[in-house]
């Protein structure tokens, strides 16, 4: 069996093509870059619909398999930005009608979970998911994928982004951050939220930008904020491991590159005896692949969608979705 | 001295304190978070709960005594309460049961609240039931606050937790648990109307598209 997917819930159009052997045979993406400001869904949706042609042929090309050979088409229908959903659910109505392959519905947070199992390794670990869009601490319980740590507001990705922007650092910021911290001294302390089991980042961003403008040193605040955000996303996370008692920590999304993060969850990990894993930059981030993997176990599990019924859902939780292909011996108390 | 629970925040030892059977509770340092950050926030969360134990235990609910304080180790010698996780009683508990136990947890909470105490943590695993009553452990994210934002954290943080954890039962313990909080605190139902906010602002809420 072999599964086209197709990602393209916010920045990122992108194809992957997997088989149920589970091996990658293709992921070819393009991100969209606003030339400022973040991004603005009417323009990434532009720019999905003019790279998708080419996207779209270069990743089967990469697999050497033909659109005869594919046996589905999965599509993320959500959570995102509903511009750029409606974009790919059209492409791959399309596909699905034309070529007549059965269309299968996949959310993207559950397609960065499964597609981090599969690179790690991992049977039923606790996910650590950062980006620029979600930040949630997740795993495995009753069929379905349990929040046992979320944002209420912004992202952590998102923090990361808008202080980056504001000073005045190039595309993308996460990165620029990561660098400058490590020339960072001084601690500034900035508000450190955790709520229960659920994070905020909103004013933490807002008292970053303001020391900012204060005329604090922008690497020893590039440091403050990493450390600050960091550890609030490892308090969670801890708690989280030590609440499922799971032996597996699972680090993704596109805020895993980085490597001070990496760091802080393999030692809350080690402290639990619990085996550390990071996905790797391509598939971490939004990519088609995850869709299409995630589009092989859910067609496994005979999962599809009727065309007229595919709408996008722009809120389309995590928490809500049944996933009957995990088989798991996690049991709740 | 011996180790009995390894947290994700703090150490629990059973220890002998002049002849009494106590808990030491000892925030353990992080090695992944930066020295100067770790020490500000073991002390502060230490001295917070020894603070919120006690003024608790002054207006009736049931949690550990605070016997000693030692900031410096961030360490706290509570009285040992003997007994078993709400959370892992809660699987073998009957309807009935359930009821009883989240309506007295709700009037605690109530209490709690009508006195300007929020604890922070809401969750099966700090509560501790012993001889069928439930005490409330672990205040280290509480605070003192009469604003219903505050409060209504800790309701959608209880909320929470049932249906990450108890997601079977969930119905019967939440209206057990709002019918043991309304009869204690007169302002429930600005802090009901709160969490249905709070809840609102979470990522992804459906509800949040349906116009008023």
């Amino acid at each position: 069996m072999i599964i086209l997917g197709i990602e393209c819930t916010a920045h990122t159009f992108g194809c992957g093509i997997a088989d149920d052997n589970g091996n990658i045979l293709a992921n070819v993406y393009s991100e969209y870059i606003p030339a400022k400001g973040g991004i603005h869904p009417r323009e990434a949706a532009r720019h999905h619909s003019n790279v998708a042609p080419k996207i779209l042929k270069d990743s089967l090309k990469q697999s050497k398999v033909s659109i005869s050979e594919i046996s589905g088409i999965a599509i993320s229908l959500g959570p995102g930005l509903g511009p750029c959903l409606r974009t790919g659910a059209t492409i791959a109505r399309a596909l699905a009608i034309y070529f007549n392959k059965p269309l299968i519905p996949i959310n993207h947070c559950v397609a960065h979970i499964e597609i981090a199992k599969l690179m790690c390794n991992a049977k039923d670990p606790l996910v650590v998911y950062v980006s620029g869009g979600n930040t949630i601490i997740a795993a495995y319980a009753e069929g379905k994928y349990r929040i046992f740590g979320e944002t209420l507001d912004i992202a952590l990705g998102n923090c990361l982004d808008v202080f980056a922007r504001e000073a005045g650092l190039p595309h993308p910021g996460g990165p620029r951050i990561e660098k400058l911290a490590l020339k960072g001294k001084k601690f500034i302390p900035l508000p450190y939220v955790v709520k229960g089991q659920d994070m905020s980042f909103s004013g933490l961003l807002t008292a970053a930008i303001r020391k900012l403008r204060e005329g604090f040193s922008l690497e020893d605040l590039c440091y403050s904020l990493q450390e600050v955000a960091f550890s609030m996303v490892c308090e969670v996370a801890e708690r989280a491991l030590a609440h499922t008692m799971k032996k597996e920590l699972i680090l993704t999304g596109g805020v895993a590159a980085n490597k001070r993060l990496q760091k802080m969850l393999k030692d809350v990990a080690k402290e639990h005896g619990a085996k550390f894993g990071v996905v790797p930059k391509e598939y971490a981030r939004d990519n088609g692949a995850m869709i299409a993997w995630t589009g092989v176990l859910a067609f496994k599990s005979g999962i599809t969608i009727p065309v007229e019924n595919s709408l996008i859902k722009p809120r389309w939780r995590l928490d809500s979705i049944e996933v009957p292909w995990v088989e798991s011996n996690y049991e709740i108390n | 001295m011996k180790l009995i629970k390894k947290g994700a925040e703090a150490y629990l030892y059973l220890d002998d304190w002049y002849g009494i059977k106590v808990i030491r509770k000892v925030r353990i340092s992080k090695q992944y978070r930066v020295k100067i950050f770790d020490n500000y926030l073991r002390k502060s969360r230490t001295l917070n709960e020894a603070k919120l134990l006690f003024s608790a235990k002054s207006i009736g609910v049931p949690v550990p005594a605070v016997f000693d304080v030692d900031v410096t180790n961030s360490t706290i010698i509570m009285e040992f309460i003997p007994g078993v996780l709400l959370r892992d009683y809660l699987p073998q508990a009957s309807n009935k049961e359930l009821r009883q136990l989240f309506e007295v947890i709700g009037k605690y909470v109530g209490l709690l609240h009508s006195n300007g105490i929020f604890h922070g943590d809401l969750t099966t695993s700090n509560m501790i039931l012993c001889n069928g009553k439930p005490f409330l452990i672990d205040f280290g994210l509480g605070g003192f606050s009469k604003e219903i934002e505050h409060l209504g954290v800790d309701i959608h943080l209880m909320l929470r937790a049932l249906e990450s954890t108890h997601y079977k039962v969930i119905n019967e313990c939440f209206s057990a648990f709002i019918k043991g909080y309304s009869q204690v605190f007169n302002k429930y139902n600005l802090v009901l109307r709160k969490v249905k906010e709070i809840r609102l602002r979470g990522r992804y809420v459906i509800e949040r598209r349906v116009k008023k």
